[in-house]
């Protein structure tokens, strides 16, 4: 038992905050003191159970967890193999899995008394989630967004301004979502006294990776589960989509020592995972380095400055991947592939077709290689996808790039 | 002793506070960069803060993330900002270099063959803005080895409790930075510095420098009155911005080193 406990894929991050050789504290002086009560304050509510009880009362009343594990029928027909379920987190409050952290977040900063969040989005799903939960306590919200994505996400734009956030363009950059965290953390540097940063992936300084993780385990716990219920036993394969991972990282950590389990975490590939960088792939076309304050794989030229991704879903398009990832990637525990656009996209029209069910961009990179695999196995194969978010919000981006007008519907 | 160590003697025994200066490193272009960059000693600077660009400066201004992206435009490398610093090694060999920036080129680059290159290249102190004493094995620890000075920040959050902490691997000297802020944001106040400065002095002994939000020579004088000596930075790098010709660059650093040094 003892050795088992030693060989745990779960025991990371160590005190320093790393998992292996990633992760750790890359931020200046001026956040340390604050970063290092957050972690203070988030090892006692860990162990608190008063702080869970309100956590789970909110996952159940107002983001309605559990979500459902559902057998996707149509769709295992159609690809004529292994049998396919989704792990339906779109359909909590908000649409996406991004509420699941926010809610853990926004509970600690209140304990901290701080009254004051900000935050940086992508797709605006964390943006809207973040906004949704400082409305229903009372708190100031300001959301960081890259400009470029505050024009292909628009109606996540408006729907954060409805829930009386103010959304800043970030026009550094290229305007996508690092350029929305640089200047997130150019906030919390300045006004570090009052202000609380909700970071929306499992990136970012200790604790981040760590504590988002944990908050967003609630996701392969309940899998878990209902897998057991469901077929008496785990999964054979679990599959997420990855911009920083937190998604990922909240469908396996639950599962990490089931060895038995194979995990594929799916990288946005852009145009294609080529020299020409066209991507978001950080661990399949990106090398080690540091940025936003932790150590990991990242996308960069041969002077390590960082490069911008490419991607069709604002969400993935983000040049570094969360620490645990890399870890992850390097022991082998998990394997990462990528997904290009083009491919995303047929997922995405297929899942409306066969299930009824319009999916995030997002999420259409894990169902695109579940279309791959899961012709090539055994019909009694069981694959778990983490449907981690719902398409409304893209439904502009996909019109365009399928070549329609929206106006042509009228 | 590094050339640091000398200067902060040298202007003890003089009884003058120091002036620091912060210029990108090939903003707006390479050879007006050195040009600039060679012309601050005789304007009263007497320690040069070189900046590295990097795409991603997350505790700088727009000032200065400008500059930086000028000079990426052009560019600018790790290896022709170290050409730069030995270009000005070649013409004066008194007048510290410290390297200001960020630690992903550096880890790029690989520790040990970077603290050869920067030695060699005249580089006699480092200031990386996202290395806090928690990450110490990674760059602090092996440049004091390698007989480079690792400049600390202290903030207005570090309070007692973390101070010796801070200070514990510290060489060279301590910067203070004035305001909890990004460069070229908020003004520093040389009355909320003043105790700042003694409280960080009265646990070290080495020299303690201010710097961020200081950007005219009254700034510049009162807190070298309160201090060992003042920063300026984003005030110099926008008038290279503006496109400043380098003459009038180098009149402005002097009005501003004039000001600390009439102290
Ligand atoms: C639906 C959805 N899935 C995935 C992501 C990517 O984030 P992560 O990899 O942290 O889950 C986002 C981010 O905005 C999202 O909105």
């Amino acid at each position: 038992m003892a050795e088992d406990l030693f060989n745990s894929f779960m025991n990371g991050p160590d005190e320093r905050g790393r998992f292996g050789d990633f992760g750790g504290r890359f931020v200046s002086e001026t956040l340390m003191p604050l970063i290092l009560s957050l972690e203070e304050e988030y090892e006692k509510a860990k162990t608190d159970d008063s702080f869970w009880a309100e956590m789970n009362d909110l996952w159940t009343h107002y983001v309605g967890r559990p979500s459902p594990l559902y057998y996707a029928d149509r769709l295992t027909q159609h690809l004529g193999g292994a049998k396919v379920y989704l792990k339906r987190d779109e359909l909590n409050h908000t649409g996406a899995h991004k509420i699941n952290n926010v809610l853990g977040q926004i509970i600690l900063a209140r304990r901290m008394g701080k009254k004051r969040i900000i935050a940086e989005t992508g797709a605006g799903q964390h943006g809207v989630a973040t906004a949704t939960v400082c409305a229903k306590f009372g708190l100031k919200c300001v959301v960081y967004m890259g400009a470029h994505d505050v024009e292909r996400q628009a109606p996540n734009v408006f729907r954060m301004r409805l829930l009386g956030a103010e959304v800043i363009p970030v026009t550094s950059g290229r305007g996508t979502l690092k350029d929305a965290m640089n200047d997130a953390l150019r906030d919390w540097v300045t006004n570090v006294r009052d202000t609380f940063y909700c970071i929306g992936t499992v990136a970012g300084p200790h604790p981040y990776p760590a504590m988002v993780r944990d908050f967003q385990s609630i996701i392969g716990k309940e899998a878990k589960e209902q897998m057991m219920a469901a077929e008496g036993r785990l999964p054979d394969t679990i599959i997420a989509a990855i911009g920083g991972g937190s998604n990922a990282m909240g469908l396996f950590f639950p599962f990490l020592d089931d060895t038995s389990v194979n995990i594929i975490g799916v990288e946005a590939g852009g145009k294609g995972v080529n020299e020409k960088m066209e991507h978001c792939a950080s661990l399949t076309g990106g090398r080690p380095g540091v940025l936003h304050g932790n150590r990991t794989y990242l996308l960069q030229d041969d002077d390590g400055q960082i490069l911008e991704g490419f991607s069709i879903s604002a969400g993935l398009d983000y040049p570094g991947i969360g620490p645990e990832h890399s870890w992850l990637h390097e022991i082998g525990r998990a394997k990462y592939v990528s997904i290009t656009d083009v491919e995303a996209l047929e997922a995405f029209e297929l899942c409306c077709l066969q299930e009824g069910i319009i999916p995030a961009l997002e999420p259409s990179h894990a169902l695109a290689h579940v279309m791959k695999i899961a012709p090539t196995l055994p019909a009694d194969h069981l694959i778990c996808m983490n449907m981690c978010g719902r398409g409304d919000k893209d439904i502009f981006t996909v019109a365009k790039a399928l070549g329609f007008e929206m106006g042509e519907f009228a | 002793m590094t050339r640091i160590d000398a200067k902060f003697a040298d202007l003890k025994a003089r009884g003058k506070k120091a002036f620091v200066s912060y210029v990108m490193a090939g903003d707006p272009d390479f050879d007006t960069s050195l040009e600039i960059v060679k012309g601050l000693p005789a304007a009263g600077v007497d320690i040069i803060e070189l900046g590295l660009p990097f795409t991603d400066p997350m505790a700088d201004g727009p000032t200065i993330q400008l500059a930086g992206q000028r000079a990426l435009d052009i560019g600018m490398t790790l290896d022709k900002t170290l050409a730069m610093a030995a270009a000005f090694r070649e013409t004066d060999d008194t007048t510290p270099i410290v390297l200001m920036g960020y630690y992903n080129p550096i880890y790029s680059r690989g520790v040990d063959k970077f603290l050869v290159q920067a030695k060699a290249a005249g580089i006699d102190g480092l200031i990386i803005v996202d290395l806090p004493p928690e990450e110490d094995d990674e760059l602090c620890i092996p440049a004091q080895a390698a007989g480079l000075n690792f400049i600390r920040l202290a903030t207005p959050t570090t309070d007692d409790k973390r101070l010796p902490r801070v200070l514990q691997n510290t060489s060279g000297f301590v910067y203070y930075v004035s305001v909890t802020g990004i460069t070229g944001a908020a003004e520093a106040d040389a009355d909320d510095v003043g105790p700042e400065v003694a409280r960080i002095k009265s646990r070290t002994d080495l020299p303690v420098i201010v710097g961020f939000g200081i950007n005219t020579p009254a700034k510049s004088r009162a807190i070298a009155g309160v201090a060992d000596g003042a920063v300026v930075g984003s005030a110099i790098v926008a008038m290279i911005g503006a496109g400043k010709p380098v003459s009038e660059v180098l009149a402005f650093v002097k009005t501003l080193s004039d000001g600390a040094h009439s102290i």
